[in-house]
């Protein structure tokens, strides 16, 4: 029964390259050991993680599949999805023409403890088996600086620690977070990427104790995975309207596994508004629609699927050829395959853009 | 067209499935109960491996709170975005009169009829005292 549907050297002669910017490789706590001190094993053993969520344990609701992963996507010799490189490289990164691959861990990081020195420990623990366990073996998958992000703090001394490595692609955050990310407490996050010439990517999720929704916690993981895009426009307005872009010019964010339909509308009503309002925020010096379109990067998936294709064209011109980056995020269930993702009309030069030259100049990959 | 004997009928259980390769085509044969499905293994909406799906009940509400579940294991769920599709019909649950899975015609036949051809079974012997899955592609 275990016929292998995709060849792995079908797609070799194909000119496309690809730049994945969102897949997540598994680790266990136990790959974090080497990297934790004895202090903070000892704590992580005896007392775990405090994150702050709906439930205390788990979550909310069963993840529409077995770790939120592909049914197929589980290694024939054991172990989690994406946990084992030879199964990892067989059913994706050579089934298709990855370049690269980066790698946004969402668990065990320790993004989102309550404890903040435990999380920081998690989070430098995180970064050294990106680098350990998967780069080093695989040196397409890129690694993204995970920090604890409600820390400023100790989040610049650990992306300090990995500035000028050209194995991390950007630093990671959470959407959900614990306040607006515009507000000031986070600035120095931003100063600290940007003296590391590095992106901020922000992956929606987070254990915050916030809900997706700007209200309260839905019945449905549908509704979860469908307030991504509510909580994505309450932090792009933060960020626009605090003057976080004014302030820091060179600032460039990543929004990731959001798609991006929610773009252009939250454009329009924010200038709209700015344009009575303007009195309120006169640190802003346009549009704030204008600044979406410097400052914000997407990336694709899980990508709209409207019920008419030029509907989706227009979505993606409003944001910018140049501003969107294919993502798969291998092994979940709502993969996105890059040979079926994209809208067909596309032409070839723009597909490019898409599938890898956006992401090489973004993060200045060679 | 032409009818190729994929599995012996003691290969496919009840409640179980085989992928099989048909004139270069990936086809994933159910057994319902005794009553043979084949669909293409290519999830219509964005090719996932049927195969590789889980089977389900049909679940049916007529209003919020209330639901009921029919025809249990007869709904294929794709293992990559959950599309749910009636192994019977190939017809997707959620849009059924556009969507739907490729289906072949599938028949069992007795091991002594197709020793005696045209059928075409590269595979495997086919014994004459056994029945075979045939898949018209």
């Amino acid at each position: 029964m275990n016929i292998e549907v995709r060849q792995a050297d079908v797609h070799s002669n194909s000119k496309l390259k690809i730049v994945d910017v969102d897949i997540h490789p598994k680790s266990s706590v136990e790959d974090l050991k080497p990297y934790l001190s004895q202090r903070w094993w000892d704590h992580l053993v005896t007392y775990g993680a405090r994150q702050r969520q709906g439930y205390s344990k788990g979550f909310p609701y069963p993840k529409m599949q077995p770790m939120a992963s592909r049914r197929d996507s589980w290694p024939p010799d054991g172990g989690l999805p994406a946990s084992n490189l030879a199964f990892m490289k067989q059913q994706f990164l050579d089934a298709y023409p990855i370049e690269y691959a980066i790698m946004n861990p969402l668990s065990p990081t320790g993004q989102g403890d309550q404890n903040s020195d435990f999380s920081a420990a998690m989070a430098y623990a995180a970064n050294e088996f990106q680098l350990e366990g998967w780069h080093n073996q695989d040196s397409r998958l890129l690694a993204s600086v995970v920090v604890p992000f409600e820390d400023a703090e100790a989040t610049k001394v650990e992306v300090k620690r990995r500035a000028g490595d050209k194995r991390f692609a950007h630093v990671l955050l959470k959407t959900r977070t614990n306040d607006l990310l515009g507000k000031k407490q986070y600035w120095p996050v931003y100063e600290a990427a940007i003296e590391a010439g590095l992106p901020i990517g922000i992956h929606v999720f987070g254990t915050s104790g916030r809900p997706a929704s700007s209200t309260g916690w839905p019945s449905f993981y549908i509704e979860d995975m469908t307030e991504h895009a509510s909580c994505c426009q309450a932090q792009v307005a933060s960020l626009v309207l605090e003057g976080v872009f004014d302030r820091y010019p060179e600032l460039k964010i990543v929004m990731i596994e959001a798609g991006f339909g929610w773009m252009p509308s939250l454009g329009w009503r924010m200038d709209k508004n700015w344009k009575k309002l303007k009195d309120e925020v006169p640190h802003l010096k346009k549009a704030p629609s204008e600044y979406m379109r410097e400052h914000i990067w997407v990336s694709t998936q899980p990508m709209e699927e409207t019920e008419t294709p030029e509907h989706l064209l227009d979505t993606m011109k409003w944001i910018g050829f140049d501003k969107i980056m294919f993502s798969s995020d291998y092994p979940h269930w709502d993969f996105d395959d890059p040979f079926l993702a994209l809208p067909p009309s596309l032409d070839e030069a723009t597909r490019n853009k898409i599938f890898c030259e956006n992401a090489r100049s973004l993060y200045r990959l060679s | 067209m032409a009818s190729h004997v994929v599995a012996a009928v003691d290969e496919i259980p009840p409640g179980r499935r085989k992928l099989v390769e048909v004139a270069g085509r990936n086809i994933v044969v159910f057994n319902l109960g005794g009553d043979f499905f084949a669909l293409n293994n290519r999830c219509p909406h964005r090719g996932g491996s049927l195969a590789h799906g889980i089977t389900t009940a049909l679940v049916e509400s007529t209003v919020p709170g209330e639901y009921r579940c029919s025809r249990a294991g007869e709904m294929v769920k794709c293992p990559w975005h959950g599309w749910e599709f009636d192994i019977r019909t190939g017809k997707s649950w959620c849009d059924p009169s556009r969507l739907r899975v490729r289906q072949y015609t599938v028949t069992v036949k007795e091991g002594r009829e197709l020793v005696e051809g045209p059928y075409k079974a590269e595979s495997f012997p086919v014994r004459v005292e056994n029945n075979y899955v045939v898949v018209e592609a």
